[in-house]
């Protein structure tokens, strides 16, 4: 193949300058694609502590199956080959070269993890191969100076920690703030962004910091010096297990602060019910996906589709789990990109094209939220729409928050 | 049970230099014909191979069990993660640090905590394993080990302008530290130390009796141990040129235990059987099913220690001994212990 572009070189070179509009019709093709097959690669936790993640890969395929059997993208069929690493960063080396080498993929997608995918960025960097939406709101994987080849899919925690800083700086100036984050990268990347946020409302303070590890019994001793310190605001930026505790605690020592969880933990089956559901009304938390679970979207055509697809190619999965929703979401702009290139499809079109969306709406994303992307822009999602907690289910208010 | 004797163990390792001779005589041409992929998950197996003669040293030659030898990776791993990123140091150099700080590690540990019995100890290393991950990601620490992220190195060079990949250059780095570390092994179990370490597990009260400084002598063992699995941790570094908590999860440690049992224990052979072991059958066991991977592994590490009760290499030898002297069963095993 390589040696025939070399050859075609000079004809291709000519047909540009002359005919500018003839060049689009050159297929151009780097290792991985062909005039009937596209190779996807991906790195997932099928075995080992973290295989919760591998649903979002198997609902990828899932996806790419609907996508085959209604005929592919531009004619050609979309191979995904998804393999074990679990979630052990060497491993995800091996795998990854064995993806790039010997599999031959032409990019890889929705792989998990921050760990294990900062394991392979250089390798992938430097061999010039698009390391796309990474599972991981690390925001090295949305540094495009950098690391020119690596994009993240999830919003990047400094991204969410300032819109909520922002949402409590406009609806309450003056507020009074506890904020408890977890002690690792994440949650320090949460609290600068938080502070970013804040810092639009000059009255607005800090007025109590907290940390935990994930080792901690319970996080009761911060959040009864949040009230001591008489915040009024609480940012409960924990994980699931510690987000629900946080919830219990306030509302025990009858603390009514106005209460807010990250994008983690709105789950209502594994943070509020465990909290107690009459606890944890009026908490206030962003959002940038449709939840399956959530009534609100009984009637939305996009969600309906979401659940006749989860119920034909992904039916052994839990039908309201929202890795699923993300991988569905990932596979989606996957393919949008796919489209985008047509019959180029040589790895510098793919990153070009990455960094050149606009206005992408995904039907499971929550309407508004489009997807603009630029050369100096990887982060995917910017823009959050808030939600409130009414005792059975979320309900969107106000507009969206964010850039 | 693990069936051995010293009498065995002399048949063993002598069948066994040989056997290493030639296998590393055949490792050095593997690069030449592998894909690049290929030679680094054979580069891969080389460390591994060098761990498992540490948990091997422990377990098979002095019957002590650790379930904590991930946690010994993980510090040669991240000493010379941490000599190059901070200090700068040449790779190559931080081989021997690791090497220094893994053998301090394992003494230092093994101290107190030999004067456990067997699953006593092992429950301790268990816990030293257990605990690793998240000392990795302790606050205090992260300005030098980088916290979740870990540390990214430098991409090692190929030194003298030789004419190799840098894969290939990584393969035979790791191929001569192999070479090295087994020759040393041999030499120290065949001597009067070696000995001293096998009547240890066979007898320790005759041991004592005889002048064994016990606690002295399974310290000293428990640091060769742990040397040998940090120095395979400083490659895995180099190799990878990534480190990060993630890597040294409790299930390295178990890893390496499988490795080592299957393999053989009390052999010098049966850690290199063991190290293709667990780099390949992982992956084999995801090409038979995706899904089921974890039973599929499962059922063939049942299925080995069924029919291979004395490992890999243990296997080799009385196929080996039956060949030769067909008339006398279960070759020259003497005497039986359970560890």
């Amino acid at each position: 193949m390589k040696q025939q572009i070399r050859h075609l070189l000079p004809t291709l070179i000519a047909s540009v300058a002359l005919l500018p509009l003839a060049a689009h019709a050159e297929k151009k093709y780097d290792p991985g694609a062909s005039d009937t097959e596209i190779r996807i690669g991906n790195t997932s936790p099928y075995s080992g502590p973290a295989s919760a993640y591998q649903e979002i890969a198997k609902a990828m395929g899932a996806y790419f199956d609907k996508v085959n059997a209604e005929g592919g993208v531009n004619g050609r069929k979309i191979k995904f080959i998804s393999v074990d690493d679990g979630y052990n960063p060497p491993k995800t080396v091996e795998q990854t070269r064995k993806l790039v080498e010997q599999e031959k993929v032409l990019f890889l997608s929705g792989s998990v993890g921050t760990g294990p995918q900062l394991a392979v960025q250089k390798y992938l960097n430097v061999n010039k191969v698009p390391q796309l939406f990474v599972g991981s709101g690390q925001a090295r994987f949305s540094q495009p100076k950098k690391y020119p080849w690596s994009m993240g899919f999830n919003p990047t925690y400094f991204t969410e920690g300032e819109a909520i800083g922002h949402y409590i700086a406009s609806v309450k100036p003056a507020a009074k703030i506890g904020v408890i984050v977890p002690s690792d990268d994440a949650g320090k990347d949460y609290m600068r962004g938080f502070k970013q946020g804040v810092s639009a409302s000059k009255q607005a303070k800090i007025v109590a910091e907290a940390t935990y590890s994930t080792t901690d019994a319970t996080v009761d001793s911060q959040v009864t010096a949040f009230k001591a310190a008489g915040a009024d605001t609480f940012f409960d930026e924990a994980t699931p297990k510690f987000a629900a505790q946080g919830i219990a605690k306030a509302y025990e020592i009858g603390w009514k602060p106005l209460l807010l969880l990250p994008t983690v933990s709105t789950s209502v089956a594994s943070v509020l019910k465990p909290a107690g559901l009459e606890k944890s009304v009026g908490v206030v938390a962003p959002a940038y996906v449709k939840d399956p679970s959530d009534k609100t979207w009984a009637n939305d055509k996009n969600m309906q589709a979401w659940h006749a697809w989860m119920a034909k190619y992904n039916s052994s999965a839990s039908q309201t789990d929202p890795l699923a929703v993300q991988g569905y979401s990932i596979a989606e702009l996957t393919v949008e990109v796919l489209k985008r290139c047509g019959d180029n499809l040589t790895r510098e079109n793919i990153m070009k094209q990455v960094s050149n969306l606009h206005g992408v709406q995904l039907s499971m994303v929550l309407p508004g939220i489009e997807i603009n992307t630029a050369p100096d822009e990887y982060r995917l999602f910017r823009k959050f729409h808030f939600q409130r907690f009414n005792g059975t289910s979320w309900e969107l208010f106000g507009g969206l928050i964010g850039e | 049970m693990i069936k051995t004797s010293t009498k065995s163990n002399a048949a063993y390792a002598g069948f066994s230099t040989r056997g290493i001779a030639i296998f590393f005589v055949a490792a050095a041409a593997l690069p030449l014909l592998l894909t690049p992929y290929q030679t680094f998950q054979w580069t891969m197996i080389i460390g591994y191979a060098i761990a498992l003669l540490g948990l091997n040293i422990l377990m098979g030659y002095n019957g002590q069990i650790s379930l904590g030898h991930g946690a010994f990776y993980a510090v040669g791993a991240y000493i010379s993660g941490i000599l190059m990123e901070h200090f700068g140091m040449p790779y190559v150099w931080t081989i021997p640090c690791a090497a220094l700080g893994g053998f301090v590690a394992g003494f230092l540990f093994g101290l107190p905590a030999l004067k456990l019995e067997n699953l006593y100890l092992a429950l301790a290393t268990f816990g030293l394993a257990f605990a690793m991950p998240q000392l990795l990601k302790y606050r205090a620490l992260e300005d030098w080990t980088g916290g979740v992220e870990g540390i990214t190195i430098m991409k090692p060079e190929v030194p003298f302008g030789l004419p190799i990949t840098q894969d290939q250059w990584l393969f035979y780095l790791s191929l001569f530290v192999a070479l090295l570390m087994f020759v040393l092994a041999r030499n120290l179990l065949q001597g009067r130390i070696g000995r001293a370490i096998v009547a240890v597990r066979d007898h320790p009260v005759a041991a004592s009796a005889m002048g064994v400084n016990l606690v002295m002598l399974k310290s000293f063992t428990f640091g060769v141990s742990a040397m040998y699995t940090a120095i395979a941790g400083a490659l895995s570094t180099i190799c990878v040129q990534y480190v990060s908590p993630d890597s040294f999860s409790l299930f390295l440690s178990i890893t390496f235990l499988v490795g080592a049992v299957i393999g053989g224990l009390a052999t010098l052979s049966g850690p290199v059987f063991g190290a293709i072991l667990i780099g390949l059958l992982p992956n084999f066991a995801e090409q038979v099913s995706k899904s089921a991977s974890g039973a599929v592994y499962g059922v063939l590490l049942i299925a080995c220690v069924y029919v291979m009760p004395s490992g890999i290499a243990g296997v080799l030898a009385s196929l080996r001994s039956k060949i030769r002297k067909p008339a006398i069963p279960q070759s020259s095993i003497s005497s039986e212990e359970t560890i």
